[in-house]
């Protein structure tokens, strides 16, 4: 043996026992080599469609969540508005509705809004110093709804209809319908959204598996002849893809969760500008725990998925190669 | 068919061909109209000229291939007959070593001869002791948390072999099993074999070397250009 044959010969024990020091400290040898599953490549896409998936969920429960607190806002409040007529007392039907309406039961509270009121609220469309009581203003009375539930809109719009001249009330029922139609539309784009992710993670997990099966198909031959039923080689592979689709879908997830608390604290407490035009349209920006537990339960999702996905295509391609 | 009307005849062989051909594709027929059994507790070579087909055969007789034409009975089984699913539990039955030994190289020694045993999803506490006395009667006693890459070709061939007789099968087929060694350790190769035979499991064992062949007086199955002769 010449000298270099003996310096490779040493190499190669040397390399042997490290690897054998490798092999005691697992438990039993998987049999389907960590390094040929296209591990980080998939767990990355995994990643980022589990925070993708995230985000929209996200997304989705802020909306809802804020068109939910709209609605009841709007839904406790209805407003009478008194039309001036000529030759009617303007001041006196106001009362009068005004009286009407608080003795309807799930009433709070009727208030008539003066004309100092009404000048306030008109001031940004007709500016200051302005006569109100030449111009023909309506007058408003603000009325809050202690029981949304027992108060009898229709009838009450009727019997001021027919008692009080000018007087129209107002339920805000086109707003909150237009608000419902919003809400109901972000849902269903994010459910769609939702669902394109799902279908893309799916698909990349298919190409995943049958490229690792396509890699180990020496493995697989041999566990066939050693006579491997179909379920077992299954699950070597889903036990890795398993493994690969909770790391990513987690890594996603926590990435979101992070990002919804950092949204929340940025943009919760602190007052800016952006921040105030942020709370008038959601309320306090915060992710309700909705949020959080449905990030974790994408990731699990995202984790089952990947595993059954992988399961399958296993199956499929066992039944076309054979 | 006439078939169905003779399992007097299949019950006293493991493995029976009638009229078997096969053919690649649609490539000539590289088997021709082959018919022999193997019987239970039998030993024979298989032998014949390079490239005339005796890996082909191998791979027929263990289930990887079916026949384009004729009739395989395997464990009393129509080969042509077998569901996918009954495909794993009659492999089990027969015992194969490869002549490139397909060992699993990210495996250990031990682990790729406790194969057939972890697929049956066994606990590796119950098979250990009886992986290791076969390691220890194979030789590979002290090689048994190697991995096949620092084996010697002799070594993978003995793992091999411990690989095809660990799930205790009824035939074992071997592909040029003394392929890869020296004269010596070929012939101990062969007493294994053959004092496996004796403790009731058929052997088949394929070569082309004839000296090894005339050592030993047994059946022999020759083909040549696809054809069959049996020398019993």
């Amino acid at each position: 043996m010449t000298e270099a044959e003996t310096e490779l010969a040493h190499k190669l024990q040397v390399a042997a026992f490290r690897r054998q020091s490798r092999l005691a400290m697992r438990k039993t040898g998987q049999l389907v080599p960590e390094g040929t599953v296209a591990g980080n490549a998939l767990t990355i896409v995994v990643a980022i469609m589990s925070f993708l998936a995230c985000l929209t969920l996200g997304a989705v429960t802020l909306v809802r969540d804020a068109s939910r607190d709209w609605q009841s806002d709007i839904l406790r409040e209805i407003t009478v508005q008194v039309r001036p007529v000529e030759g009617v007392d303007l001041d006196a039907e106001t009362a009068k509705a005004a009286t009407i309406v608080k003795l309807v039961k799930g009433v709070a509270s009727a208030e008539v809004l003066d004309a100092g009121a009404s000048a306030r609220l008109l001031e940004p469309w007709l500016g200051t110093g302005l006569d109100l009581a030449e111009l023909p203003i309506p007058r408003l009375i603000v009325i809050r709804l202690s029981d949304p539930d027992a108060v009898d809109l229709r009838g009450l719009a009727a019997r001021l209809k027919a008692e009080v001249r000018g007087a129209d009330l107002d339920d805000h029922r086109s707003w909150t319908a237009r608000l419902q139609t919003m809400a109901n539309a972000t849902v269903l784009v994010g459910i769609s959204i939702l669902a394109l992710v799902f279908i893309a993670t799916v698909l990349s997990v298919v190409f995943a598996t049958r490229g690792a099966m396509a890699s180990n198909r020496d493995v697989v031959s041999v566990l066939h002849f050693v006579g491997a039923e179909d379920g077992f080689i299954a699950r070597e592979f889903q036990r890795h893809f398993l493994l690969l689709g909770l790391r990513g879908g987690l890594a996603g997830a926590g990435a979101a969760a992070l990002l919804f608390a950092l949204l929340a604290f940025v943009i919760g407490p602190v007052v800016t500008p952006e921040s105030d035009q942020v709370s008038a349209l959601f309320g306090r920006f915060a992710i309700g725990p909705i949020g959080y537990f449905g990030a974790m339960g994408i990731a699990f999702l995202i984790a089952i998925m990947t595993a059954v996905t992988s399961r399958l295509t296993v199956y499929r391609y066992l039944a076309e190669t054979d | 068919m006439g078939r169905a009307a003779e399992p007097e005849v299949r019950r006293d062989s493991l493995i029976r061909f009638e009229n078997v051909g096969l053919r690649y594709g649609m490539g000539p027929e590289i088997l021709r109209d082959l018919s022999f059994q193997i019987a239970p507790k039998s030993f024979q070579f298989l032998t014949g000229p390079s490239g005339a087909g005796k890996t082909t055969l191998i791979r027929l007789l263990f289930l990887q291939l079916r026949p384009t034409r004729g009739l395989i009975t395997i464990f009393d089984r129509d080969v042509a007959m077998l569901p996918r699913q009954d495909l794993p539990a009659l492999r089990r039955r027969i015992g194969v070593v490869f002549q490139d030994f397909r060992l699993l190289d990210h495996l250990t020694t031990f682990e790729n001869i406790a194969l057939p045993l972890r697929v049956l999803g066994k606990d590796e506490a119950s098979y250990r002791a009886d992986v290791v006395e076969l390691l220890r009667w194979v030789g590979l006693g002290d090689r048994m948390h190697t991995v096949p890459a620092v084996l010697s070709g002799g070594e993978k061939q003995r793992a091999a072999i411990a690989r095809a007789l660990i799930g205790r099968p009824e035939i074992l087929l071997a592909d040029e099993p003394t392929g890869n060694v020296d004269p010596p350790l070929a012939r101990r190769l062969m007493r294994l074999f053959i004092e496996l035979n004796k403790l009731g499991t058929s052997v088949v064992i394929a070569t082309h070397d004839i000296n090894l062949m005339n050592q030993f007086n047994a059946r022999r199955l020759v083909l040549e250009e696809g054809r069959l002769t049996v020398y019993d």
